[in-house]
């Protein structure tokens, strides 16, 4: 059986076998990540439940597993409702215009060594332009709906955005300062020598503006008032329902969990296991560099799920202060500090 | 035709057909979303050539940025369309002629310095080669003067900006941040020791 089908492999043209490979290789990344979308939301509800003093999600299988499952199911089922003097045809494009980004941004992402899509040697810099590119869903969505509660909340979240992608962009400069390099693969590789080595550590203001700019860019709490449920109902998506809905909700996820991922790879050095250079690197060489990746990933969606459970909503000129005139200059400032450092060759890192 | 040549047609096709409607185009907020589509067909152009670097900072700084912006004031804005299209007639002839005047310009540089129609094909450079570090060695080294002479102005735009929108308006409710957080508890409630009061019958 396995023979056969090697052989049939084997016969095909390599103008077919490369695309195929492709193919594949997007199936394994996006399958996963489809589904930890879908478990990333019963996680939200399991956590802040019990945050909150009560136990989640509980029906739908055993301990409530099969909620997930039973949400995408209603969702897919449901109706799609264009209001009446919407712009159709924005109307449409607009989840797809911010699912497109969100999914096509793991083709750089390194897994392990060696183990990415696409490397791409100025994948920071493709990964800065594709994120940047996910506002415009979230724009066109509330423009095309032709209602006041979209059109503000669409409103809120680019100049949030815009503010935000600054501060996110001069953090990720002070990332290829250190390392030298655009390409992912090279960044993570820079950071080894152990956790001291890890760039979290000299970089660490640009570590923090990084992953707080992070969750004002995917519109999560307590950045929120793209949504601000309690002022403008649901914010952009307001008008939509069923899949078109999904769509929105599967890309907020899927940001969050590129975005823990990105911190990872930047600050914490990705794949590399935290043990380097203490007597447990040998015990524990055998965990696959994949598992530290998703360890600290799944360390990073836990903050993004703790900051709901425990901050209020920012209010909105609170947030472009926080964006325009705290962020921005100790990014700045920083980066000056690391010029200093990498030209005295400050060791361990600018060696 | 390979498949190259193909996806350069199709894209610069897209480009071409994007950047007339930008024109044609009735609703403004259409017009701004065709010159984002063209935007993002000519950064694949420029991946064609090669060009990552150019390419993704296109894509990032005016479509992610710019023209972000750009969507922001106009959907804000309610732009009566008739009003804009009364002095058509009138500004044709300058439209023309601005418009035949780039051509013109366009058509000798590219003649003249890239040998159209029949230039030499650009270099194949190997896999490894990053276009990113010969950008920065030669903008750094070559032309820092140009380079570092071109921030200064822009820096100068930014202050001259920012110089012309401020302005004290007392009647504003503007709140200062500074003394918000200054605020201590007891400048603002007083915590009153009182006993119960006996309900009267």
């Amino acid at each position: 059986m396995v023979n056969t089908l090697f052989t049939i492999w084997s016969g095909l043209p390599q103008d077919v076998q490369i695309p195929a490979l492709i193919i594949a290789k997007i199936v394994v990344i996006l399958v996963p990540l489809l589904l930890s979308v879908a478990y990333l939301t019963f996680a939200e509800r399991k956590i802040i439940g019990y945050m909150q003093l009560r136990i989640g999600p509980q029906r739908v299988g055993p301990h409530g597993w099969l909620q997930p499952i039973a949400d995408t199911l209603k969702l897919l089922l449901k109706e799609i409702v264009i209001p009446g003097k919407a712009n159709r045809f924005l109307f449409l494009l607009a989840p797809v215009l911010s699912i497109g980004p969100a999914l096509a941004a793991w083709a750089v992402i390194p897994f392990g060594r060696g183990m990415t899509l696409a490397n791409v040697d100025a994948g920071l810099l493709f990964l800065l332009a594709l994120t940047s590119m996910g506002i415009y869903g979230v724009l066109i969505a509330g423009w095309a709906s032709n209602s006041k509660y979209a059109f503000l909340g669409a409103m809120r979240s680019a100049a949030q955005m815009v503010a935000y992608e600054i501060a996110m962009g001069f953090a990720l400069v002070g990332v290829l300062m250190a390392s030298g390099s655009l390409n992912l693969g090279k960044i993570v590789l820079a950071q080894q020598g152990g956790i001291l080595h890890w760039f979290w550590l000299p970089l660490l203001p640009l570590f923090f503006i990084y992953f707080i700019s992070g969750v004002a860019e995917t519109n999560r709490a307590p950045f929120d008032v793209a949504e601000g449920e309690s002022e403008i109902v649901a914010g952009f998506h307001v008008e939509y329902s069923g899949m078109a809905f999904a769509i929105f909700f599967l890309a907020e996820y899927a940001n969050m969990i590129l975005i823990s991922t990105l911190a990872a790879v930047l600050f914490l050095g990705g794949w590399l296991s935290p043990f380097e250079g203490t007597i447990l690197q040998g015990y524990l060489a055998w965990v696959p560099g994949t598992a530290w990746l998703l360890i600290k990933t799944v360390g990073f969606l836990f903050l993004f799920l703790w900051f709901r459970a425990t901050f209020p909503r920012y209010r909105y000129d609170q947030i472009m202060r926080l964006g325009w005139k705290v962020f921005i200059p100790i990014t700045i400032v920083w980066l000056f500090v690391e010029g200093a450092a990498i030209l005295f060759h400050l060791q361990p890192w600018f060696a | 035709m390979g498949f190259e040549q193909f996806i350069f047609y199709v894209f610069a096709a897209l480009l071409v057909f994007a950047a007339l409607r930008v024109v044609t185009v009735r609703n403004p907020v259409h017009a701004v979303l065709f010159l984002v589509l063209a935007f993002f067909s000519s950064a694949a152009l420029w991946l064609l050539l090669e060009a990552e670097f150019l390419a993704l900072v296109l894509v990032l700084v005016y479509v992610g940025a710019v023209m972000v912006l750009f969507l922001f004031v106009i959907m804000m804005l309610d732009i009566d369309i008739a009003v804009l299209r009364e002095g058509f007639t009138r500004y044709v002839p300058v439209g023309v002629f601005v418009g035949l005047a780039i051509v013109v310009e366009m058509a000798l540089v590219l003649i003249r310095y890239f040998a159209l129609p029949a230039g030499a094909a650009p270099k194949q450079l190997p896999a490894d080669y990053s276009n990113t570090r010969m950008l920065g060695d030669v903008l750094y080294t070559h032309y820092v003067y140009s380079f570092e002479i071109a921030a200064a102005i822009l820096l100068v735009a930014i202050i001259a900006a920012i110089v012309l929108t401020l302005r004290r308006r007392p009647d504003t409710k503007h709140q200062d941040p500074a003394r918000q957080v200054r605020v201590r508890r007891r400048d603002r409630i007083r915590i009153v020791k009182m006993d119960a009061e006996k309900k009267t019958p």
